[in-house]
């Protein structure tokens, strides 16, 4: 399915990781992450469940402090991870007006299928339509590179078939998409990087 | 690419949003009402509790006030922050470039707004219940004028400091009494005859609360993170 680009040119972006190290606790998860991604670039973090997807996600998003190595990210950054940055009493259309109205977006469509909860309070979505509500918020942010942690988590065939189209329609408008998830992902182009590569050998861990 | 206005508009549309939470009793936690009827609660207990001599009532009753609305801040302390905590709401934040002092700033203003003023607007029915005159009412009000935006700021500090601690909301109430002290002493003193330097020890210790919390609450969201 395609859908209509929003936004006609996007400040060209990118992503340069060089040498990353990332820690959680006094844990090193992941060692030696590098790569760079530019407009229209899609990586796919791969790796089984607690190996680091989420935590290389924070620090590339400037969340977390790299243990040791670089990001440089130009162009701005928006994250959708497990938890719906969005108020649980509220309906779903003013929620998502909040951050609308924040980033000064244009309105994309209703490319989620939300319109019809919109008047919905949060707290009532099932876990795919609060994840429809998470990827509605970080497309309506306009920022060029996206960071998604499991953005299919939850969602049924159909919609996970439509999330992965709107990255592309992302990606088609020179964007970067960067998705951690232990799932395969049917994306053109998709550089993979298996974080399994990345673990440091027991013995070197401080 | 063009994001949003400018950051004070972003920090508007924070601070109205902050109210409506904070205000209405949004999370399932009680809204701004519930530390105002503790509040009111106390000043209707007290006369039972001592009897109704109106002498005595009206020596203490002030005091008694100025205990009651500091007790009365430790009730909202859970649903300050850690609500948006969770939620991820610092980090959308963050993510767009707004400094965590500044959201924090914000969100000091928004409950006393919702704490403060209400405090402020009932205190004349708590000052009948206790049989207190005018003059003191209007010590007292002034007292609270200046008072109360410390303990807002000393809340919110507590709240973001023990936002995602187990136990955090229990642990919250114990930090904040002792924080909160020189407040209730210097309140409950500019009460004294005598005693307008209370007041300006008041607004001083206020003004300290005030000026450390945001750095202390932002500083204690992204030590959460790591």
């Amino acid at each position: 399915m395609a859908f209509p680009l929003s936004r006609a040119a996007m400040q060209p972006c990118r992503l340069t990781v060089d040498d990353l190290a990332c820690r959680r606790g006094d844990r090193v998860l992941v060692r030696g992450l590098r790569f760079v991604a530019g407009p229209g670039d899609a990586l796919h973090l791969a790796g089984p469940n607690g190996i680091g997807k989420s935590s290389v996600l924070r620090v590339l998003a400037g969340l977390m402090r790299a243990y040791a190595g670089r990001v440089e990210a130009i162009g701005t950054i928006a994250l959708s991870d497990e938890r719906l940055p969005l108020d649980g009493h509220r309906p779903l259309g003013q929620a998502l007006a909040f951050w609308r109205r924040i980033d000064g977006a244009v309105d994309t469509g209703d490319r989620f299928g939300l319109d019809d909860l919109a008047d919905v309070p949060v707290r009532y979505l099932s876990t795919g339509q609060r994840k429809r509500a998470g990827l509605a918020a970080l497309a309506a942010s306009g920022a060029g590179i996206w960071l998604l942690d499991e953005p299919l988590n939850g969602l049924d065939p159909h919609w996970a078939g439509i999330a992965q189209s709107v990255i592309e329609a992302h990606r088609a408008g020179g964007g970067i998409a960067v998705i951690a998830s232990h799932q395969p992902l049917a994306l053109a182009q998709l550089a993979v990087v298996s974080l399994l590569d990345h673990v440091p050998a027991p013995d070197i861990l401080p | 690419m063009t994001r949003g206005g400018s950051a004070l508009g972003r920090l508007w549309l924070i601070f109205r949003r902050d109210c409506a939470a904070l205000l209405g009793g949004a999370r399932g936690r009680g809204g701004a009402t519930l530390p105002l009827l503790f509040f009111i609660s106390v000043a209707m207990l007290y006369p039972f509790g001592v009897g109704p001599d109106a002498r005595l009532l009206a020596r203490t009753g002030a005091g008694v006030i100025w205990v009651a609305a500091l007790l009365a801040a430790i009730l909202p302390l859970d649903r300050l922050v850690e609500p948006d905590v969770e939620a991820g709401f610092f980090d959308q934040w963050a993510l767009r470039g707004l400094s965590e002092e500044a959201v924090m700033l914000v969100r000091i203003v928004a409950h006393w707004l919702c704490f403060g003023v209400p405090l402020m607007l009932a205190t004349p029915v708590a000052a009948a219940l206790l049989s207190l005159d005018l003059t003191q009412l209007g010590r007292l009000e002034l007292g609270l004028l200046v008072g109360t935006p410390g303990l807002a700021a000393i809340g919110v500090m507590i709240a973001a400091l023990t936002a995602g601690l187990r136990g955090g909301a229990a642990l919250g109430g114990l930090l904040l009494i002792p924080l909160a002290v020189p407040m209730l002493i210097f309140g409950a003193g500019s009460l004294q005859p005598g005693g307008e330097g209370g007041l300006a020890l008041l607004a001083a210790a206020s003004l300290v609360a005030v000026a450390i919390a945001p750095f202390a609450a932002g500083a204690a969201i992204r030590a959460a993170r790591e």
